[in-house]
């Protein structure tokens, strides 16, 4: 019964679904884009002008297969000695001379010297052979390279021979089921000097090593892949001392996992600003201002922020080194050099110009791949020169990259006008998920901070122009002045207020004023009220004692007239 | 290391001829080489046959890439000669031997 499941297991672990079967390199990033490595069983061809990493190409594949993949090498090379070969990839990490003592690499140079060979008649390259097949049955070979074969032709007159050979040699490799690399010198109007992709034309690969306004960057493009589908495009690549690294380009496709945490920028104000109270995990950020700003130490405080709460980050600097960094923002109360010191921060710093875009991207890819930060922060990407296009590229593949990894990346751009159609931020901004916009503010002879949020995807966020200074004890946001006369800042902001406070106290001297004036009037009015209330009394005194007489008058006149009568009725 | 014990002092050339299998090339190199050695240099050769098929190992220690090869090992400088030997004007010359206007059997 165990054996049955372990067979079928083992079959499935094979990718023998009828594709083709495929050796891994090892090299991360060009595997991917050989979609699963070269092509198991045969030759295939890497060619490239002189310097390109041909042999360092091979001499990874053979190294990481044996150490790696369990899967011993030959290492035939016709031009440099064995020693030499050594001595070349330890600089780069790789033991050559361990893995020929352990058994699992052999290593064989061919010397190919024109002036020590004499032709005499008919000849063919069965020495080659019997020198191969006796180095992969030494070792139990499954890879070989053959570094540089072309060199047969410096040695060899008779090319009719050498071709014939050629043919004969790619066909065995094939038989033995051998995975081989084959080196070419790149040749005039063709991949090969001697057209030796006639011959190896399962799988092509060209290097290319190319100077554009004085900055060097290795490429990679897969020509040709007989049976597999493959990464087309040119990949830069790097070659440091960790080997060759490459950025692979899957993360082309906008599908990944999101998260709905919440970072802090480390700035209360700002974080008070938005409305979530910072920015979510894996978003990024574009810092964009003018020469100082304080886009750096705003960037100091949210990996500050990250630090504190037990993250890493990673610093790319390209403008000042990492000292100086810590040094800077020790003045607005940050202490970076201890996050650096507990490992939780790492910075790296390199001249813009030092390397191609595609190099500085390698570099950056491989150097989050490694430390494995939370935070990212690339200081500044105007740094970058270059057409604005492969910028924008370069930049893109980078926050695609951060993003796919689940990394906040903050960006600092430096802005030359302060005119919001700046060609590199409005590209840019797309890319973005949040635009903080610092700005210079001058007027009455001093120069104000300000920041604004131009945008923060998936959160409200405050609509206004904030002043911020940069204190002892870190950034801080001012409560703006806002009044009739806009919004104010700096001394403008303090004398406004001055002015507003004066027109405040006069405010309330007039009313208290108004206020006595009234009730005076109202005093003086009742008095009135008063006066002729007593007048009206008076008036009505005398009138009822007028009313009084009359009728004391009537009754007079009335008793007279009885008495009249009286006296006239007595006389008749 | 070359064991220098056995050789007679009169020993000018120290020949190798790797060859691979019985082929008709490989007989072919060593018939021409081995005629010029008893013509020319009688006595004075030490000559070794090497199949690399029964002995791969001295391909490497030889450095040879084709096969047939003649390696000249004595007298200095170290030359490789290759091809089944048939072009004896430069054989003769590659073994620091003066071609002579008439030889063989004409």
């Amino acid at each position: 019964m165990p054996p049955q499941p372990a067979n079928t297991g083992s079959a499935t672990t094979q990718p023998a679904t009828t594709v083709l079967p495929k050796s891994a390199t090892g090299i991360s990033g060009f595997d991917e884009i050989l979609l699963g490595g070269l092509p198991t069983g045969r030759p295939s061809l890497i060619c490239g002008a002189a310097g390109c990493g041909k042999t360092l190409f091979a001499v990874t594949f053979l190294v990481n297969g044996a150490t790696l993949f369990g899967e011993p090498g030959v290492f035939m090379s016709f031009e440099e000695r064995a020693e030499d070969l050594a001595a070349n990839v330890a600089s780069l990490g790789c033991d050559l001379d361990g893995l020929v003592q352990a058994g699992k690499l052999a290593v064989d140079h061919v010397r190919v010297e024109r002036s020590e060979i004499e032709e005499t008649g008919q000849y063919d390259l069965e020495g080659l052979f019997v020198r191969l097949g006796y180095a992969v049955d030494s070792v139990g070979a499954k890879r070989i390279v053959l570094d540089t074969i072309e060199s047969l032709f410096s040695g060899f007159s008779d090319t009719a021979i050498l071709r014939a050979e050629l043919r004969r040699l790619f066909a065995w490799i094939k038989d033995r089921g051998l995975t081989a690399v084959i080196t070419g010198e790149r040749g005039d109007g063709q991949l090969t000097r001697h057209g030796l992709e006639e011959y190896i034309s399962d799988c092509v690969i060209l290097l290319d090593n190319r100077v554009i306004d004085q900055i060097t960057t290795r490429r990679l493009r897969v020509v040709k892949y007989r049976g597999s589908a493959h990464g087309t495009n040119e990949y830069p690549f790097l070659i440091d001392a960790s080997g060759i690294s490459m950025l692979p380009v899957t993360s082309s496709g906008i599908d990944r996992p999101v998260s709905n945490e919440v970072v802090s920028t480390g700035i209360a104000g700002l974080d008070a600003m938005l409305r979530n109270g910072g920015f979510y995990r894996g978003s990024s950020i574009l810092l964009s201002g003018v020469a100082g700003t304080g886009k750096t130490t705003i960037a100091s405080h949210f990996i500050d922020a990250a630090c504190r709460r037990g993250e890493r980050c990673m610093f790319f600097a390209f403008e000042e080194s990492a000292e100086e960094i810590c040094r800077n923002v020790r003045s607005v109360g940050l202490d970076l050099r201890r996050r650096v010191d507990a490992g939780l921060l790492r910075f790296e710093a390199a001249r813009p110009s030092l390397y191609g875009l595609e190099m500085h991207l390698a570099r950056m890819h491989r150097d989050v791949l490694e430390f494995r930060p939370s935070v990212v922060v690339i200081d500044p990407i105007s740094a970058f020169r270059g057409p604005i296009a492969e910028v924008h590229a370069t930049l893109l593949r980078m926050v695609d990259f951060l993003k796919s990894a689940g990394v906040t990346g903050m960006f600092t751009s430096l802005r030359i006008s302060s005119s919001l159609n700046d060609g590199t931020d409005q590209a840019l901004s797309s890319l973005m998920d949040s635009w903080i916009r610092l700005m210079d503010l001058e007027a009455n002879g001093e120069r104000n901070r300000v920041l604004y949020l131009i945008k923060s995807r998936g959160s409200s966020h405050s609509n206004q122009v904030r002043e911020y200074r940069m204190t002892d004890s870190g950034i801080e946001l001012i409560d703006p002045y806002v009044g009739p006369d806009g919004v104010l800042t700096g001394t403008a902001r303090l004398s406004q207020e001055a002015r507003e406070l004066a027109a405040a106290e006069r405010r309330r001297r007039d009313i208290g004023q108004r206020r006595r004036e009234s009730e005076r009037r109202r005093r003086a009015l009742e008095r009135q009220i008063n006066e002729l209330r007593a007048t009206l009394d008076a008036e009505q005194d005398e009138a009822h004692a007028l009313l009084l007489e009359d009728e004391a008058h009537d009754v007079v006149l009335s008793r007279d007239r009885v008495a009249i009568a009286e006296r006239r009725g007595g006389a008749e | 290391m070359m064991q220098a014990t056995e050789p007679p002092p009169e020993i000018t050339h120290r020949l190798r001829l790797i060859v691979a299998g019985s082929t008709l090339r490989s007989r072919r190199a060593i018939e021409n080489l081995k005629r010029v050695c008893s013509q020319r240099l009688a006595g004075q050769s030490d000559l070794e046959i090497i199949d690399i098929y029964q002995q791969p190992q001295f391909a490497r220690e030889y450095d040879v890439i084709a096969a047939p090869t003649l390696v000249k090992l004595l007298p200095l400088p170290v030359r490789r000669i290759v091809g089944d030997l048939s072009e004896e004007d430069r054989l003769l010359r590659a073994l620091d031997l003066a071609v002579l206007p008439s030889l063989g059997e004409a």
